[in-house]
C-alpha cells in the first residue's frame, strides 16, 4: 500500500531523521572546516582561526601530485578492465545457459564478499611466486579482482530485464554482431556499465588494504594520507586533499544519478 | 519455385524433440497458418525459418537456396515478434529505419521509406514517439512496419495478435490479410487461435508434439480432420468413437461430428438419437447444449431464434449423412 504523499511523517520521526542524517553527514563537515584552520599540528577544537593558506601550500606539495597521479591511473585502468570483462561476464552468465553457470557467477562475485586482506595477501603470494615484481600492474591487478564484480552486477542486472528478443530483432533486421552491439545492446546497457565503472572507479580509488599488500614504492592517495596523519605536519593539507576529493567525486555521482534513473523501467518488454 | 520448404526437419533439444521430422511446403505469395497448441513445435519451425535455431537433421530451403548455416542477418525473412521486440531507447522512425541503416542506406532514403512503412500501417506522423508512448495495437503497427521496410520475400509473424484485445484483434485480421494481398509477400503466422488460423490463412498447417497433423485449405481442416487431435483442437468437434459411426452411419473408425451440424428436437416421439440436456450456456449468437447421448457426452449448438430447451430436458437429435465425418487416420 501506498502512503499519502500529503500526510506528514509525526515530530519524532522527523526528529530522528534529521539526527541520523546529521550523525552521518556532520564528520564530513568538520574535515571541511579544518582544512581552513590556522593550527597545523593538532586538530584543536573550536579552531583558532581561519586561513586560506593550506589551499595553496597543497597546490606545490608535489608529494600530493604524485600520490593523485597513481591514484587516478589505477583506478581508470582497473575501472576499464573490469567494464570489459564484467559486460563480457554478464553476457555471457545470463544470455546462454552452461554447465556451471552458477558457480562461476559466483566466483566473480567472490572477490567483494571476501576480506581485502585475504586477497591481499593470496595476490601477494601469487605474485611473489611468479617473480612480478611489484608495480603500478600489480596495484591495477588487485583493483581490478574487486571492480570487476561491481560492473558485472550492475550489467547483469540489466541485461536480465533487457528483453533477449531485442537482440535477435536486430539480427533479424539484418545487423551483424558488431552493429547489433553498438545500436542495440550498448545503448541499452550503457548506464549500466556507467554506474557500475563509476562504482568501481570510486572503490578503487579509496582503496588501501589489497593496495598495500599489492603495492612496491608506489603511493596512492589514501595510502599518502594514512602517512600524513601519523606525521605531524602541515596537517590541514590532508583535509584539503580530503575535501577536494569529495568535491569532486560529487559531480560524476550526481551524474550518474541522474543517467541511470532514465533506464529504471524494464527494457523492452513488450507490453 | 516453392517460398519455403522443410525437408524432414528436426529440432531437438537434449531428450526433447521439439520439431519432429517435419515436411513442409509454402507457395509463394501465400498466407500460411501454423496453428498447434503450447509447445507442439510451431514456434520453433518459425524459428528455424527465421535463423534463430538450426534444424538437428533435415533441410531447409527459402527461395531455393538452402538456408542451415545462414546467420538471420542474412536471409531475406522479418520476423513480426510475439512481444514486438520494438528498442526501446529508438523512437518510432528510427525503429522502423533500423533495417535501412544496418544495410548502409543514407539517412534522407531511409527515413523516406520509414515514413512510407508507417504510412502503410496507418501511422503517419508517429515517428517521433517512443515504443513506451504507444498502445498495444500501435506497437504492433510499428513491429510490421519494421519488419516490412527491408522488403522481405517471407514475413515471419509470432501470435502476433495475441496480446490484443478482442476488438483490435479482429481489425488486425481483416488489415494483416488485405496488407498480405497487396504486397504479394508470403506470410507464415504462427498461433494457437484456430479462428485466428482459419480466418486468415490460406492454408493451415496443425501441429502437434513437433510434427504436423494435417495441412489444408482452412474448408480442410474444419470439415475434413484426418485425426481425432485435428477434429478436437480446430473448432470444438464432437469426436466420437468407431461404434457410434458403425450404428449411425455403417462405416469404420473414429469419427467427428460439428455441434452446428446436430439438430436438436423437443419431441420425443421422433426418431434420432436420444439425449439428456446436461447443460445449457448462453454464447451470443447461438446457445451450446453439453448432451447425455448413448453414454456420451456430445455438444451442439442451438442457433439464436430457436427454442432452446431445458437443462434436464429428454431430446432427440439428428443430424444429415454427411454431417458425420469419418477420420481415416488416428493419432
Amino acid at each position: 500500500m501506498r502512503s499519502d504523499r500529503e500526510a506528514s511523517a509525526p515530530f519524532g520521526l522527523k526528529v530522528a531523521a534529521a539526527c541520523g542524517l546529521l550523525f552521518l553527514h556532520v564528520p564530513i563537515l568538520l574535515i571541511f572546516v579544518y582544512a581552513f584552520t590556522t593550527e597545523d599540528k593538532t586538530y584543536q577544537w573550536p579552531p583558532p582561526g581561519f586561513t586560506t593558506q593550506w589551499l595553496g601550500v597543497t597546490w606545490n606539495r608535489t608529494d600530493v601530485w604524485e600520490a593523485l597521479t597513481v591514484s587516478v591511473k589505477i583506478a581508470a585502468i582497473a575501472t576499464l578492465i573490469a567494464i570489459v570483462l564484467g559486460t563480457l561476464c554478464a553476457a555471457a552468465v545470463s544470455r546462454s545457459r552452461f554447465f556451471g553457470r552458477e558457480a562461476i557467477s559466483l566466483l566473480i562475485i567472490l572477490p567483494i564478499a571476501l576480506p581485502g586482506i585475504i586477497t591481499g595477501i593470496s595476490l601477494r603470494s601469487a605474485f611473489s611466486l611468479m617473480d612480478i615484481p611489484f608495480s603500478t600492474w600489480t596495484i591495477v591487478l588487485g583493483h581490478a579482482t574487486f571492480c570487476v564484480v561491481v560492473v558485472y552486477n550492475n550489467a547483469v542486472a540489466r541485461f536480465r530485464r533487457t528483453s533477449g528478443s531485442l537482440i535477435e530483432a536486430s539480427y533479424d533486421l539484418g545487423a551483424d554482431g558488431f552493429q547489433t552491439f553498438r545500436y542495440v545492446i550498448l545503448p541499452n546497457i550503457g548506464t549500466a556499465l556507467l554506474a557500475g565503472g563509476m562504482l568501481a572507479f570510486a572503490l578503487s580509488f579509496d582503496e588501501v588494504i589489497v593496495t598495500t599488500f599489492t603495492s612496491g614504492q608506489q603511493q596512492t592517495l589514501p595510502i599518502w594520507m594514512l602517512e600524513e596523519l601519523v606525521r605531524p605536519r602541515q596537517r590541514p593539507v590532508t583535509n584539503v586533499v580530503a575535501m577536494v576529493v569529495v568535491l569532486v567525486t560529487l559531480i560524476p555521482i550526481i551524474a550518474a544519478y541522474y543517467l541511470t534513473r532514465e533506464g529504471d523501467q524494464v527494457s523492452g518488454a513488450g507490453k | 519455385m516453392i517460398a519455403v520448404s522443410f525437408e524432414n526437419v528436426s529440432r531437438h533439444f537434449g531428450s526433447v524433440k521439439a520439431v519432429d521430422s517435419v515436411d513442409l511446403e509454402v507457395q509463394p505469395g501465400e498466407f500460411f497458418a501454423m496453428l498447434g497448441p503450447s509447445g507442439s513445435g510451431k514456434t520453433t519451425c518459425l524459428r528455424l525459418i527465421a535463423g534463430f535455431e538450426q534444424p538437428t537433421a533435415g533441410a531447409i530451403s527459402i527461395f531455393g537456396e538452402r538456408a542451415e548455416g545462414v546467420p538471420p542477418y542474412r536471409r531475406n525473412v522479418n520476423t513480426v515478434f510475439q512481444d514486438y521486440a520494438l528498442f526501446p531507447h529508438m523512437n518510432v522512425l528510427d525503429n522502423v529505419a533500423y533495417g535501412l541503416k544496418v544495410k548502409g542506406i543514407s539517412k534522407t532514403e531511409r527515413i523516406r521509406i520509414a515514413e512510407d512503412a508507417l504510412a502503410l500501417v496507418r501511422l503517419p506522423g508517429y515517428g517521433t514517439r517512443k515504443p513506451g508512448q504507444l498502445s498495444g495495437g500501435q506497437r504492433q503497427r510499428v513491429a510490421l512496419a519494421r519488419a516490412l521496410v527491408n522488403r522481405p520475400k517471407v514475413l515471419l509473424l509470432d501470435e502476433p495478435l495475441g496480446a490484443l484485445d478482442l476488438k483490435l484483434r479482429e481489425n488486425m485480421q481483416e488489415e494483416l490479410k488485405a496488407l498480405q494481398k497487396s504486397l504479394g509477400i508470403t506470410f507464415i503466422f504462427v498461433t494457437h487461435d484456430q479462428g485466428e488460423a482459419l480466418s486468415m490463412a490460406d492454408r493451415v498447417a496443425v501441429f502437434n508434439d513437433g510434427r504436423i497433423m494435417q495441412v489444408g485449405t482452412p474448408q480442410d481442416i474444419y470439415a475434413r480432420p484426418v485425426s481425432r487431435f485435428v477434429a478436437d483442437f480446430v473448432g470444438s468437434s464432437n469426436v466420437v468413437p468407431p461404434d457410434f459411426v458403425k450404428r449411425h452411419c455403417q462405416r469404420d473408425g473414429w469419427g467427428s461430428l460439428r455441434p452446428e451440424a446436430i439438430r436438436v428436437s423437443t419431441q420425443t416421439n421422433s426418431a434420432g438419437i436420444r439425449a439428456r440436456v446436461v447443460s445449457v450456456s448462453y454464447i451470443g449468437a447461438a446457445t451450446r447444449l453439453g448432451l447425455d447421448a448413448e453414454g456420451l457426452r456430445l455438444h451442439a449448438t442451438v442457433p439464436a431464434g430457436l427454442t432452446v430447451p431445458e437443462q434436464g430436458a429428454d431430446v432427440v437429435l439428428t443430424f444429415g449423412a454427411d454431417a458425420l465425418h469419418v477420420m481415416e487416420a488416428d493419432a
